[in-house]
């Protein structure tokens, strides 16, 4: 293992690479222009290719293309470009296609603000494109959580066939942290031979890859898309569960806001209150069983923390919590980053207030 | 030889317009699909040049070669 | 003496375009030319959407499906990823002219090397014949029931024209597939961009003035007659760039 300081969006490139990630295609945009301009120079040391395109549009369509080779195939942008990539990642879901979409966000709606942000939340889990799919969201809170999770992307990506994201806010993606690298992965077409473009092995029959299916197929498509997102309940969810076990108040924060959250909350335990977090590491699969599990005899309130204005993840969380204690919620928005000054005195008047 | 799949053709009449020898014509019968279809009236005319086959947009025409 | 075998690159049925419609002959040139060359396993089709979305239930090798406008873009995806191969669009107006001029500008000024079949029907079959931005001054289409007036909606693109003024393409050529000369001429051009594609020399593109008996309002041979007397002068066919020819 090779330890490395880096900084949040090239430690994600090289991970790509190191992922097996042989394409590239995007576009630039505020703050995740580390990520094309370190591909841009590493991807053809691996005999991998770069292209920078004439927009988002392009980029996501020509990873559409890329996938369809069994190529493992990246884009990265930020919320705008998200917007525009929404079509093609639409047809890499109904294509089948796996490829991997990194969303380092920023202050939103619209043009919003470059500056980081969690405005998100609600895109990546619930409307990534037209026609109702989902996609698996990774929300790592650390740059080796990053690469972990950016390293086997693919393997998620192609074992379910669609396109999978990771969202980060632009302060993840600007800090620099130490990361251990993981072995470069050898190239494989195990996963796609059956439907990709590639001649594998000599293959004589010819592959068709379609957006577009006769009405009893796309229903059986969206039938069995269905059973998979129910499986991913079930096997792929992650979380991190922090000091729950006696905990009267729960946090509920990911990414950036959860690193935030976790410093006021060991203060307000060394003050003795106990409080606890659940920090989704997968947004989608939401982590549901651990709200749904927690001892409402004992939990008094969760707090969700979120980089943003209104919080996006509340809707998810009181489905879970149904009613059983009071759900509040804090955020930064626009731009503007979470302190642990601010953190500290919302989650403190919160429970002040409660008890 | 002007060989025509009938079950291809759609009539559009390219065929019967581009052949230089004027050896096809619309027929009277239509195909299983409800489309006329053209048939050969002068098989002895006919050089395999072919044309008809360039101009049909379903290549539902095969031509070959006449024996000898 | 000449003959003439249906493509093993097509399926042995028959396509889901109108009658007379030469979009439908367009494909059958590709398929010819593909067999020709002995491509069909190393041929990759990257259908477009509108009416030549139909392709996908003709083509008999490897394709894929892209979004409205989009393939110069996944086209460029996939031959970055296997540059061996064979690797063609083909587009009709709508997709190439309006939706994706981006993509098509942008691709050709890379100089990516696959090659462009774009059908210029001067309509959008497909959605039952609104304006293109190809549409000629005058025409009645079902968004401009009155003809196109340039006042309200500019001049039909001639892509061509504006493809061949960049420096990165190879070969950029217009034939009308309303006559047999036309068509003979048509093959030989696709050929010679495929031919130069797999040489790996660079971009090509190929337009092919087409029909759309339906949405014209017209029996298919007074559409071969219509083109001779309004599309033909207005986008003129010939050789508008040749690279190789230059040296």
């Amino acid at each position: 293992m090779e330890k490395r300081f880096m900084k949040g969006c090239e430690a994600i490139a090289e991970a790509a690479v190191r992922g097996g990630c042989r394409f590239f295609a995007g576009y630039p945009i505020t703050p995740q222009n580390e990520i094309p301009e370190y591909l841009s120079k590493r991807l053809p040391e691996v005999g991998g290719a770069f292209v920078q395109g004439e927009s988002e549009v392009a980029s996501i369509n020509m990873v559409y293309g890329a996938a369809a080779t069994g190529t493992r195939a990246l884009t990265s942008s930020s919320g705008p470009g998200i917007s525009l990539k929404a079509e093609g990642i639409s047809y890499l879901a109904s294509s089948q296609l796996p490829a991997v979409i990194v969303n380092i966000s920023r202050g939103g709606p619209g043009l919003g603000s470059i500056q980081p942000a969690q405005s998100d939340y609600l895109q990546a889990t619930k409307a990534l494109g037209h026609g109702g799919f989902r996609a698996m969201v990774f929300a790592p809170a650390t740059l080796q959580e990053a690469v972990d999770l950016t390293y086997d992307a693919w393997e998620y990506a192609e074992r379910d066939k669609g396109p999978v994201l990771i969202l980060m806010d632009g302060c993840l993606g600007a800090i620099m942290e130490e990361v251990e690298l993981p072995e470069m992965k050898e190239i494989s077409y195990a996963n796609t031979e059956d439907w990709c473009l590639a001649r594998v092995n000599g293959r004589e029959e010819s592959h068709m890859i379609t957006p577009i299916l006769p009405e009893l197929g796309l229903e059986m498509l969206n039938r069995f898309k269905g059973m998979t997102y129910k499986m991913w309940e079930m096997t792929d969810v992650k979380v991190e569960e922090y000091m729950l076990e006696d905990a009267e108040y729960v946090v509920v924060a990911y990414g950036i806001a959860a690193r935030v959250a976790k410093e006021a909350i060991n203060t307000l335990r060394e003050q003795g209150h106990k409080i606890g977090m659940i920090r989704p590491i997968t947004l989608y699969p939401f982590p549901k069983a651990s709200l749904d599990n927690l001892d409402y005899d004992k939990v008094k309130g969760i707090i969700d923390i979120e980089m943003t204005i209104p919080a996006q993840m509340r809707d998810d969380i009181e489905l879970q919590v149904k009613g059983r204690c009071p759900v509040h919620e804090y955020g930064r928005s626009g731009g503007i980053l979470l302190d642990d000054e601010g953190v500290l005195e919302a989650i403190e008047n919160i429970v002040k207030g409660e008890a | 030889m002007v060989t025509i799949n009938e079950l291809m053709c759609k009539g559009c009449g390219y065929c019967v317009k581009f052949c230089p020898k004027h050896i096809l014509e619309m027929g009277k019968e239509r195909s299983q699909k409800g489309h006329f279809y053209p048939v050969n009236i002068n098989e002895d005319a006919c050089t395999t040049c072919a044309i008809c086959a360039l101009m049909c947009p379903e290549g539902a025409i095969e031509v070959t070669a006449k024996e000898k | 003496m000449p003959s003439y075998k249906r493509p093993s690159a097509l399926l042995p049925m028959a396509t889901g375009y109108c009658p007379g419609c030469l979009h439908a002959l367009g494909t059958r040139l590709v398929a010819d030319v593909v067999d020709e060359l002995n491509q069909q396993k190393n041929a990759i089709n990257v259908i477009s959407v509108g009416c030549s979305a139909l392709n996908l239930y003709s083509w008999s090798g490897d394709d894929i499906g892209a979004a409205h406008g989009r393939a110069p873009a996944v086209a460029t995806g996939i031959k970055r990823c296997l540059p061996d191969r064979l690797v063609f669009t083909y587009q009709g107006d709508g997709d190439l002219a309006a939706i994706g001029l981006a993509e098509i500008m942008s691709a050709a000024n890379r100089g990516e090397n696959f090659t462009v079949i774009f059908a210029n029907n001067q309509t959008y079959g497909m959605t039952g014949g609104q304006m293109a931005p190809t549409t000629l001054i005058g025409q009645k289409s079902t968004t401009t029931p009155c003809g196109r007036d340039p006042q309200t909606t500019g001049y039909p693109l001639k892509m061509c024209e504006l493809i061949s003024v960049l420096e990165a393409p190879v070969f950029v050529a217009r034939y009308a597939l309303n006559s047999p000369k036309g068509v003979a001429d048509a093959k030989k051009g696709i050929k010679k961009a495929f031919e130069l594609q797999l040489a790996g020399k660079g971009f090509t593109f190929i337009e092919l003035l087409t029909n759309c008996p339906t949405n014209w309002g017209m029996s298919p041979l007074d559409t071969l007659e219509h083109m001779n007397t309004n599309s033909i002068p207005y986008f003129v066919p010939g050789v508008y760039k040749d690279k190789e020819a230059e040296k």
